[in-house]
């Protein structure tokens, strides 16, 4: 049997080795109704189940576990909730009926206006509602039995699931649906249980009891892995257990070279939800922001929204800087409505910048919220995908342009740095031509465009490699440019928390980087070990 | 309850959400708790235009969706009106001992 590759979204990272588990779809069972005096029985004996249930799993739970399974319990005793249901059950309604018609009304109501913390309660009445229809329906407790060593694969999971989960079989979980930002991936996060996805239609070809690698490094499942891809995984499992150990030590100290020079490691954000679980103080501050989760909802959010999510990313950071980069829809991150279709070639298309450009009243909005969040602290504001120095310009534009307008409004607001990512070769090699406040280099799209390799394209992966002398050339040069330039250069890019790809960085001159936060101590741990030895007074202390 | 022309509070208070994520599900939960201790009946609202609440209800407490920074207002009637309003305003007041 050949191995397959499946791609989903890392909610929680980590890897596992062991046996797909895959959950069989239930099938809801038909419950008929009795009389009116018999529908209000079965209800109120479903809703002490229900609660007695939620106690014991609470018993069993970590404090963020029973969080939720408190909120839930509470509203079963919530007479305000209850008592019109139980009205409508003396007036005919099926206990079913009525308790779903109910609980839906209150679970589009939380839902409504996109604000994660409420999506969260919505997800906790979709939990007790199907919690109590369950039980009506004659179901037996949902717990789902896992063999040892089980990755489980699941259409979906409620939080509650989740936590009657046999933490000690369960060494990772695929789902089909889900959220990164939901209560499930933050609990598998809590636990550092690996959590993949978003595998949609891919889902349908797992198989019970395949031997699988979740590697939720990588944001892939592999079916039935070769027995190369299986030892490697292997190593890479052991290696990891052992690192962890070692590098915690190295979090909490700032990143120093061997030869006492210090180096700033700063974190790319993903999403503002994960900052919850990071200390700040383990970083520089925020390299990256990719601001694409701000889609998660179908339309941007408005400029209040925005305003809000960015004021808090900048209070988390509390007085580091935070860079946070325009939209970057487009390539390989199509948003319906927006990017255009039917490209033959996105990643050369329309997209970054460029797309931000041909949209400047969708653009306005994001740059007005930005300003507005740079009166509150140090925020930097780079444009990805940058070809020409003209389009560079009229990104400042229009943010000057929106700077004006606020104040015209009376609306406090701020110019922050005004800076740019290097990933399209052109700009790489006229670096020095952009006026900019600063560079960040994003080294994957730099290395997919020197080496004509498409990251979305498995065949052409080794190809796909930051290590090529001739992106490490480019890198250098864009370095020596900043420098003669006086513009600090960053590099925000996996290749950064690579430990066998960082020295090249250094020895080229760089001294900021920015890795996603799985990879911080390993970057501090392979900075500590870096011999020395390169141009310096680049960056660092800005 | 939510009837404002039938309600006749015998005692009122307000205080501050301090913490920064809002009144969120554990404080809703610890307030209601606490209200049901009460004999009176007593209702809030998030800052000066809101709607009315029971304070009893969690979920209703909830969707208030009271931000940080927003004033609740207390009102009650009954009884222990006064002790319950008292009671609620300093758990607010201490950041529902979180």
């Amino acid at each position: 049997m050949t191995e397959l590759v499946f791609s989903g979204q890392i909610a929680s990272p980590g890897l596992a080795l062991g046996r797909l588990h895959l959950r069989k779809k239930t099938q809801a069972r038909q419950r008929s109704a009795g009389d009116a005096a018999a529908e209000e029985a079965a209800l109120l004996a479903a809703i002490d189940q229900a609660a007695r249930q939620l106690e014991s799993l609470a018993e069993q739970s970590d404090s963020a576990g029973a969080e939720i399974l408190e909120f839930q319990g509470a509203l079963l005793d919530d007479d305000d909730l209850i008592d019109p249901i139980v009205r409508a059950l003396r007036g005919g309604e099926a206990a079913h009926d009525a308790w779903k018609r109910t609980l839906d009304v209150e679970i589009a109501d939380y839902a409504k206006g996109a604000d994660e913390i409420f999506e969260a309660r919505a997800a906790d009445l979709r939990d007790l509602r199907d919690r109590v229809l369950g039980i009506l329906s004659g179901e037996e407790e949902t717990e789902i039995a896992l063999p040892e060593g089980a990755i489980l694969a699941t259409e979906n999971l409620s939080p509650s699931g989740f936590l009657s989960l046999d933490a000690k079989r369960c060494l990772g979980l695929v789902l089909r649906e889900g959220s990164a930002h939901g209560h499930v991936a933050m609990l598998a996060r809590a636990r550092g249980l690996p959590l993949l996805i978003g595998l949609g239609a891919d889902y349908e070809q797992l198989i019970d009891e395949s031997q699988v690698v979740l590697d939720a490094e990588a944001g892939k499942l592999v079916l039935d892995p070769s027995e190369t891809s299986w030892a490697r995984a292997r190593a890479r499992f052991e290696q990891r257990g052992s690192e962890a150990e070692e590098l915690r030590a190295y979090l909490e100290k700032p990143a120093v070279t061997s030869e006492g020079e210090a180096v700033a490691v700063m974190i790319n954000v993903d999403s503002p939800a994960l900052l919850s679980d990071i200390d700040p103080a383990h970083c520089d501050g925020i390299g990256l922001t990719r601001t694409e989760f701000l889609f998660h909802e179908g339309s941007l959010p408005d400029e209040e929204r925005q305003y809000g999510i960015y004021a808090t990313i900048l209070h988390w950071a509390a007085g580091r800087t935070v860079t946070i980069r325009t939209l970057d829809a487009g390539g390989d991150k199509p948003i319906p409505g927006l990017t255009p279709e039917g490209e033959s070639n996105p990643f050369l298309g329309l997209r970054g910048l460029r797309l931000s450009l041909a949209y400047p009243e969708v653009f306005k909005v994001q740059l007005r919220a930005l300003a507005r969040a740079a009166a509150l602290g140090p925020l930097k504001v780079m444009a990805p995908m940058v070809t020409l120095p003209s389009e560079f310009d009229r990104f400042v534009a229009l943010f000057d342009a929106a700077l004006t307008e606020l104040e015209g409004e009376g609306v406090p607001a701020a110019r922050p740095q005004l800076g740019m990512m290097i990933e399209v070769p052109a700009a790489a090699l006229t670096t020095a031509a952009f006026d900019a406040d600063f560079f960040s280099i994003g080294s994957t799209d730099l290395t997919q465009y020197v080496t004509a390799s498409a990251r979305d394209c498995p065949a052409v992966g080794d190809l796909l490699d930051p290590g090529n002398p001739a992106v490490l050339e480019l890198i250098e040069r864009v370095v020596n440019a900043g420098l003669r330039k006086g513009v600090e250069v960053s590099l925000c890019g996996d290749m950064a928390g690579e430990p066998d790809l960082l020295p090249l960085l250094l020895a080229a001159g760089l001294r900021q980087v920015s890795v996603s936060p799985a990879r911080l101590a390993v970057t501090k741990s392979a900075v500590a070990a870096y011999p020395g030895g390169a141009i310096t007074g680049l960056g660092g202390a800005s | 309850m939510t009837d404002s022309t039938a309600f006749v509070p015998a005692a009122s208070g307000a205080a501050v959400v301090v913490d920064p994520t809002g009144l969120h599900a554990r404080p809703a939960v610890k307030l209601t708790k606490l209200a049901k201790g009460f004999e009176a009946t007593i209702r809030l609202r998030a800052g000066g235009e809101g709607n009315w609440v029971n304070a009893k209800s969690p979920n209703a407490v909830m969707k208030m969706k009271a931000r940080s920074g927003e004033v609740l207002n207390f009102e009650a009637a009954g009884s222990d009106a006064e002790q319950a309003v008292l009671a609620l305003v300093a758990l607010v007041e201490r950041n529902f001992d979180d």
